[in-house]
Formats: C-alpha cells, structure tokens, sequence
C-alpha cells in the first residue's frame, strides 16, 4: 500500500517535472521507479513506457489546437518504429541488469547536459521558452 | 515519408531500451531530416510517443517485465502533474527550472550507479 501512495505521489511530481521541462516523463519515471521503489532496471523500464501513454495521449490533446501536431506524420513515424522497439526490448531483457543501469545512466547524464545547454541557449535568448519546446 | 520511417526507427530503439518516449531523439531529427521548427517537432513527436511506447510496453509485457499496477498508479496521477505543470511553465524562470532538473537527473544517475 505504502508503494503505491508513494509511486502515485512519483507520478504527480513526474508528470509536473516533465510538463515543466518540456521533457517526456521516462526520464524521470525510470529512476524514480528503480530507485524509490527498488524496481529492477528493465522492470522499471517497462512499466515506465506503459506510464508514458496516458501521458502523451494528454500531452497531444492539450495542444491540438495549436496546429502543432501533424497527426499523419506522427502514425507513420509510431509504425516506423515497430521493428526497433521490439528488438530494443528484447535487448534491454536479455541484458544483464547492471549494464542495462549503466546505460541508463550515461543516457541520463546525455540529456542533462543537454537540458543545461538548452538553458543556457534560452537565456541569451532573453526570453522564456516558448511553450512545447523540448 | 521514408524520413518519417527513420525517425520512427530511431525513436522506437531508443525508447523499449530506456524506457522514455524518444522524443530526444526524435526531435532533433525531425528538425534535421524533415524540416520542422522546434515546437511542431515536439508537438508530434509526443503523439508519435502514444503509438511507439505501446510496442515497447507489448514486447515487455509478453516477456513478463511490467508491473501493470504500479504502471497505472505512476501513470494516472502524472496527468494531475502535467495540466498542473503546463499552468505553472508560464509564470516561472525555464532557466531556472532546467538547470535545477539537470542537477537532479545527473544525481540520480549517480545514485542509479552505486545503489546495489
């Protein structure tokens, strides 16, 4: 009981962290779900994709009006992806948990170093960012 | 079109392997190969996430790895985060909270690497 209070209050803060930063909320889900609530790796993995659904599926409705989404691109661009992310997650499964973490890891100091530079970018810019910037 | 195939292809490996949607991927490509602009690129690439996260979440569910119920209870409420968060962008410094989520992502990876 006690996890899913936790994972539910996870989610909220995930879901805000993720709008705020214009970032989808794996990146937050995966450590929050293998570090708080002692998932493996590829658990955490995988239950944070199935997460992520309602998220985008939000997400999207939110800005539907903006003219943003190119709905045709993006169902060719979801078919496209079939084959990798099949055999991406019978890689992530076959791998063993601490070299999955590690990848993980490095994966997520990529992204904020790319975040900070992202800040820095919009800073010189004067401006807030607009919003849907990644 | 075939552009479209290959951003899919490179979004759709990066996702099932992380965990994310692979809009970081994605989106630079999109900018890249397809010619769009920073906004509509992150506007359809977290639509093309809806679709590319459920393959992922497919192939792990036959092979036994989600947790359906933590799934949902990460899930739902991330919403309330979200319609929350997207009121909240407007009014607060993005410098500020990008560097701070950069701080926290970079310990938590840290914290990934030593934790048993």
């Amino acid at each position: 009981m006690t996890a899913y209070v936790i994972a539910a209050v996870m989610g909220v803060a995930g879901g805000f962290i993720a709008a705020l930063a214009g970032v989808g909320g794996g990146i937050i889900f995966v450590p929050a779900l293998a570090l708080v609530l002692g998932l493996t790796q590829v658990v955490a993995e995988a239950t944070s994709l199935l997460a992520i659904v309602p998220v985008a599926i939000l997400g999207t409705w939110q800005q539907r009006r903006t003219g943003d989404v190119h709905l045709r691109d993006a169902v060719i661009i979801g078919l496209g992806s079939i084959i990798t992310a099949v055999l991406a997650a019978l890689v992530a499964d076959a791998l063993p948990q601490n070299v999955l973490r590690m990848l993980f890891a490095v994966f997520m100091l990529i992204i904020a170093i790319r975040i900070w530079r992202g800040a820095e970018r919009d800073a010189g810019a004067d401006t807030r960012t607009a919003p849907g910037k990644p | 079109m075939l552009r479209l195939v290959v951003v899919g292809a490179a979004g759709g490996a990066m996702s099932a392997l992380f965990g994310v949607g692979g809009g970081v991927v994605m989106v630079p490509l999109m900018i890249l190969l397809c010619g769009y602009n920073s906004r509509a690129a992150t506007a359809t690439s977290l639509a093309a996430i809806a679709i590319i996260a459920l393959w992922g979440t497919v192939t792990y569910g036959l092979l036994g790895n989600v947790n359906w119920g933590l799934a949902a209870v990460v899930g739902i409420p991330a919403l309330l985060g979200v319609v929350v968060g997207v009121r909240v962008r407007a009014r607060i410094s993005a410098v500020f909270i990008s560097r701070a989520f950069a701080v926290v992502l970079v310990a938590s990876a840290v914290l990934l690497v030593i934790s048993p």
